[in-house]
């Protein structure tokens, strides 16, 4: 079976607030110095479920992922974990895009590789949040989809997921090809040794641009892209906190009841 | 400019959700002369109709088959029900629904879906819509150039629909094929009241330092009255396994919106935040005076939670 593991490297979301910082002019998140960009977060969770489906049944992975030229550390983080060949698609002419055209672009590249049987993302790339693009590359390719997985098993007819719900858990299946996205409840990702990591670094990973895709410099990136970003902002915070002053902690609980009552909050 | 909007609605227990109505009440607000509709899916949507206050047209099916959400099935409907209401904007909630169904409509429509949306607003020219990013430590604010406009809606951003139901039924089409099945499904045993309905949430953090942390939580929420309290969690909790993934709430768990939210021993990470920041009154129990949750509090008290919340029980217990 092959598997492709989107993967998209982005501003590491543990960043301090106080170090979150936003260039009105440009609507820009403005990096944070000295953090270094990361491996989305499930995306490596994304990858060790292909892997393990990899260890199980045999197979290849490879990982795909969109961006600059710095991406290149986050394919190179996922073939250290097990996969075995990565592509960069790279091109100014993906630069601004949105979920669609980052989805229109991998689905090209999906089609490309040819012999794909299953495409694993993440639940959501942890700097957007926007949850589209495994759906979407499902919608580009016309292959059925199950999102939000906690657990992947190959089968001999398709794939076998239970996916999270609001109050529990659904198994379903369906036949391959599929796009799955993958949950943070499907486990922590392996980490990879020192050997794996020195190894993955001498790989090459294979660079695509828009042409080598087939793809019209105006369908992708920003002149492709359907949503339009207006405004990125910090939200004020309205709280200016009260400590409960007190010499003992009976003092202080005894203190913040009374608030909340007289508040009428309890 | 007036809009056409439609609200693909859900059914709970053969009604129509909370969040169904509270979309249609955005919907009343932002159709200035326009059109609201609904579509209603599954056992007893005709007559749900009836109660989808705010609709003026609803696109029903009574298919048992739509009980189970099945993307396939629901997005053929949805879309049926999309052309013949000439919607140029449809509203969905952020749910296990609206999740896969926002970008996979978009796609079939050939246009956008502005995912897990706070508001929707109308500033004249194109409609606004603004969700958080960045883990919740930003709000983003999108057009969409084509139609119609798909956006998913997180609930409790708009207040539920007046009015009667909606006075005209249209029918859609029973459930075609689906190539993915469902096989099971496990309800997660969570006995009495959800976080999400709950009108006082108590959370506990890492900082618990033990899944034994979480039975003082549950002592405090008995103090206050299981009736109105309920027990959430920090995703590094969970992550710990100290207690269940249904009970997390953030980013990646629940949104809650009580009126007295109390963390105790979290951090105050903006995806924890972006899972209760619209509570009415959130109280921070940290030791740890410079923790980012006393920058969303309302009152805080800085100490060990051994000691704070043994006695709050006692406290609590007087008021009784
Ligand atoms: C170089 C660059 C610059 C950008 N600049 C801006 C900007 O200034 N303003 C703006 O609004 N948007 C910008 N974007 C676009 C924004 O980041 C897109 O929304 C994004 O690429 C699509 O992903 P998402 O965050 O919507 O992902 P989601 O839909 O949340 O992602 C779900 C999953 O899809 C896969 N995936 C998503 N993106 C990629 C990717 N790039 N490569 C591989 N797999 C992926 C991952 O598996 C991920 O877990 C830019 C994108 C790129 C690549
Ligand atoms: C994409 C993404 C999605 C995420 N989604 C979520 C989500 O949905 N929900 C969520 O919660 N997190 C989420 N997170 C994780 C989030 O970033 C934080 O890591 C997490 O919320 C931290 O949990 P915590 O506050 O319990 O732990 P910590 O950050 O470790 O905080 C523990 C706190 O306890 C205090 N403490 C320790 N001992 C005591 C004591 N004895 N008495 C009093 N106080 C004490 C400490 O001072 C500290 O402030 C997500 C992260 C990412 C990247």
């Amino acid at each position: 079976m092959h598997i492709v593991v989107c993967a998209k490297q982005i501003p590491d979301p543990e960043t301090p607030p106080a170090a979150f910082k936003i260039d009105a002019a440009t609507n820009k998140v403005i990096p944070a110095a000295g953090i270094a960009p990361v491996l989305s977060q499930f995306d490596g969770i994304a990858a060790e479920a292909a892997l393990r489906i990899k260890e199980a049944k045999g197979g290849k992975v490879t990982v795909i992922s969109l961006g600059a030229e710095s991406a290149q550390a986050a394919i190179k983080q996922v073939l250290a974990m097990g996969a075995d060949e990565g592509v960069l698609l790279k091109d100014a002419a993906f630069d601004d895009g949105d979920s669609y055209t980052t989805a229109k672009a991998l689905a090209a590249a999906i089609k490309k590789l040819g012999d794909v049987d299953a495409v694993f993302c993440g639940r959501q790339a942890a700097d957007w949040d926007m949850g589209q693009v495994g759906l979407l590359v499902a919608e580009e390719l016309g292959w059925p989809v199950a999102i939000i997985a906690k657990g992947v098993e190959a089968t001999d007819s398709g794939l076998k997921i239970q996916r999270v719900l609001a109050d529990g858990f659904e198994t379903v299946e369906m036949p391959l090809p599929a796009v799955v996205t993958v949950s943070n409840e499907f486990g922590d990702p392996r980490y990879p040794k020192l050997p794996q990591i020195m190894a993955a670094a001498k790989k090459t990973v294979t660079p695509w641009a828009a042409a080598d895709l087939g793809l019209d410099a105006g369908s992708v990136g920003k002149a492709g892209a359907r949503l339009q970003l207006q405004k990125l902002f910090i939200p004020e915070k309205s709280s200016k906190v009260e400590l409960i002053a007190g010499d003992t902690p009976q003092e202080q609980a005894a203190a913040l009841v009374a608030k909340l009552v007289a508040d009428k909050t309890l | 400019m007036a809009n056409n909007i439609l609200v693909v609605g859900e059914l709970d227990g053969g009604a129509p959700s909370t969040t169904t109505l509270e979309l249609l009440g955005g919907a009343q607000g932002l159709a200035a002369g326009g059109s609201v509709s609904v579509s209603l899916l599954g056992t007893g949507a005709t007559a749900a109709a009836g109660q989808a206050a705010g609709a003026a047209k609803a696109y029903v099916s009574d298919d048992a088959a739509y009980d189970t959400f099945r993307g396939e099935q629901w997005l053929a409907a949805v879309q049926e029900a999309v052309t013949q209401s000439g919607a140029n904007v449809v509203l969905i909630g952020q749910s296990v629904v609206g999740r896969e169904l926002g970008p996979r409509l978009a796609s079939r429509l050939g246009t956008a879906a502005a995912m897990d949306c706070v508001s929707v607003a109308d500033a004249g020219g194109a409609l606004q819509f603004t969700r958080p990013a960045y883990g919740g430590n930003a709000l983003a604010t999108y057009t969409i150039a084509t139609s119609p406009a798909v956006a998913t809606v997180r609930a409790k951003s708009f207040e539920p629909a007046s009015g009667g139901g909606a006075g005209e039924t249209v029918a859609l089409p029973g459930a075609g094929e689906s190539r993915v099945a469902v096989l099971g499904s496990e309800k997660a045993e969570s006995t009495g009241l959800q976080i999400q309905d709950a009108a006082v949430v108590i959370s506990g953090g890492r900082g618990l330092g033990a899944p034994e942390g979480f039975q003082q939580m549950e002592a405090l929420a008995a103090a206050i009255g299981t009736d109105k309290a309920a027990v959430g969690a920090s995703r590094a909790a969970v992550d710990l396994g100290w207690y269940p993934p249904s009970q997390q709430v953030g980013l990646t768990g629940k949104v809650v919106n009580p009126d007295l939210y109390i963390a105790v021993a979290i951090s105050g990470a903006s995806q924890h935040m972006a899972g209760c920041s619209g509570s009415k009154v959130i109280v921070a129990i940290n030791r740890d005076k410079d923790a980012n949750i006393f920058g969303f509090a309302k009152y805080g008290i800085v100490g060990d939670w051994k000691a704070v919340v043994p006695a709050l029980i006692e406290e609590l217990k007087k008021l009784k």
